[in-house]
């Protein structure tokens, strides 16, 4: 029944195989990322996630005063 | 009601107080202890016949103090503080924060005495015996779960890309640290133990663990680091997301492969070290990539440069991450590993890395974070210049003694004459260390005093905000009373 996973333990079968998985993957994340204006808009917006807990006058909001 | 304007936390920063503090005590005494061996290589006498200070003890005591004392509390600490502020909650339970501390601090400081004592499995960067790691493992899961929680109870849609790093980080230390010390120990009470592998397996294991440990832990955390640090001393929001999304995934994938290259030449299998030294190749392009990404982040605001410090201390981090990241795909290269392999080069390669580009990163997030931790101004801002420069010409002075003691020590062991003899006897190669070997531990010398600078500075910051606090709380006392 699982005899098709033996497959797996010849490194000549693996190494390909495992270099073409990878490789197909990291190219999607780079498609991913790098294609779409409108994504790639929206992915830079987060680079500003840092600078949302200051006020406007760029103080930290880290301190709140308890009516 | 008077009581009601106190200012009262909205974060968790008890906790990142408590691990910057440790992270500097730690750092003091692993530096301290890394100086003494460093000396001790050099004059000998040093050792003075006394068990628990020679070479062989204090080494793992330097290197689990800077590593996982020093290193390891600067990360607690920056990523409590990370993930509250990017993702604007505050940290999941106190109580288990506050047992993260304290699991974490007694295992460094008991895995440092048992050293010291004898203790030791002797698996490299991993010494502690059996019960040791235990407490490691328990305090790491407990480390896991809260990050986890803090980020569910995120009130930002998306996670901030230094997350990423930190959770990755946790992740990859839990796996590494679980089957790196999987061992059988000799009885109940004893704290001698066998190892679960044998042989070359139990090698390629070691290396598997030792090299992620400084993929994950001494890289990936640090560059959870600087993309909120950076971004947040310079003022300017990180040079490109998207790189730092394809520099993450890029990272973590090529780093597991890349722990045979401490075995070429061995027992182990032609393949799996020609397979890392490959992967290791591959990890240049990430690397510079995400340096690139930090240094672009200064684009526009270089001027900062001339007086800024924190800012000083950050640049050259990525400086020497960037070296760092470039020699040692070039050292994984079979015929370069021939002969930097089993020499000086290694060490000094280390901490290239180690000193320059963790060190310095912390340092820089450390001079950053310590004024907003505790409410008020660096008391010396001419003490954190003094500190950059100790530590830049001490990592310099370090790294330049370690590549000629390194290469020359390559040479002349594999240096053989006309008949095919060896041309140098062992000694020889060992009294050629000895100029570079005094000139290592003057550079380790420098940037220890400076990290002892950066203690006094800290601990005159914590009595300035604390004076600070008590005349404020007296003149609203006066006021009160006038009224």
């Amino acid at each position: 029944m699982f005899e098709w996973l033996s497959w797996f333990t010849h490194m000549e079968n693996t190494k390909p195989f495992v270099l073409v998985l990878f490789t197909i993957t990291f190219v999607f994340i780079i498609v991913y990322v790098f294609t779409n204006r409108k994504r790639g808009k929206r992915l830079e917006s987060y680079k500003n996630i840092p600078f949302q807990d200051e006020d406007e006058n760029g103080q930290s909001k880290d301190i709140k005063d308890e009516q | 009601m008077v009581a009601s304007s106190a200012p009262v936390e909205q974060y968790n920063y008890d906790i990142v107080r408590k691990f910057t503090i440790m992270a500097l005590v730690w750092g003091v005494l692993g530096m301290l202890a890394g100086v003494y061996i460093a000396s001790e290589l050099a004059f000998p006498f040093l050792n003075f016949d006394i068990a628990q200070i020679t070479f062989g003890r204090l080494r793992p005591v330097h290197t689990t103090l800077v590593i996982f004392g020093f290193g390891g509390s600067a990360l607690f600490a920056t990523s409590y503080y990370v993930v509250q502020r990017t993702c604007q909650t505050r940290l999941f339970s106190d109580g288990a924060a506050n047992f993260t501390f304290w699991g974490w601090n007694l295992s460094v400081g008991l895995a440092a005495i048992s050293y010291m004592m004898g203790y030791t499995q002797a698996r490299e960067y991993a010494e502690m015996v059996w019960p040791i790691d235990l407490l490691i493992a328990v305090t790491w899961v407990v480390y896991l779960v809260i990050y986890v929680m803090t980020l569910r109870r995120r009130s930002q849609p998306h996670i901030y890309v230094a997350n990423w790093f930190f959770i990755a980080f946790i992740l990859a230390t839990a796996l590494l640290h679980i089957f790196n010390n999987m061992a059988v120990p000799v009885h109940m009470f004893s704290l001698s133990s066998y190892s679960l592998h044998a042989g070359v397996q139990d090698a390629m294991t070691q290396w598997w663990y030792g090299h992620n440990a400084v993929g994950f832990f001494l890289t990936a955390a640090f560059l959870g680091m600087m993309y909120y640090f950076i971004p947040k001393q310079v003022g300017r929001p990180v040079y490109s997301y998207r790189l730092s999304i394809i520099h993450f995934w890029a990272l973590i994938f090529l780093y597991m492969w890349v722990g045979g290259h401490h075995l070429h030449w061995t027992a182990l299998p032609d393949w799996t070290s020609t397979l890392a030294a490959g992967f290791s190749i591959l990890l240049l392009m990430p690397s510079w990539g995400g340096m690139i990404n930090g240094i672009m982040t200064l684009s526009g605001a270089w001027d900062k440069l001339r007086t800024d410090p924190i800012i000083r201390f950050m640049v050259v981090s990525l400086s020497f991450y960037g070296m760092s990241t470039f020699e040692g795909p070039l050292m994984s290269l079979k015929s370069v590993n021939a002969l930097s392999h089993y020499t000086d080069w290694t060490i000094g390669h280390v901490h290239s890395g180690a000193l320059g580009w963790v060190a310095m990163i912390s340092f820089g997030s450390f001079y950053h974070l310590i004024p907003r931790l505790w409410e008020t101004k660096m008391y010396s801002e001419k003490l954190i210049f003094t500190h950059f420069w100790l530590a830049t010409i001490g990592i310099v002075l370090y790294i330049s003694a370690l590549w000629v003691a390194g290469i020359g020590q390559g040479l002349l062991l594999r240096a053989f004459d006309e008949y095919g003899n060896l041309a140098y006897t062992f000694i020889e190669t060992v009294s050629f260390l000895h100029q570079p070997y005094v000139i290592r531990a003057i550079g380790g010398g420098l940037f220890l005093l400076g990290t002892i600078l950066m203690g006094y500075n800290t601990l005159m910051t914590i009595r300035k905000a604390k004076k600070e606090r008590t005349e404020i709380e007296a003149k609203i006392a006066a006021k009160l009373a006038n009224a």
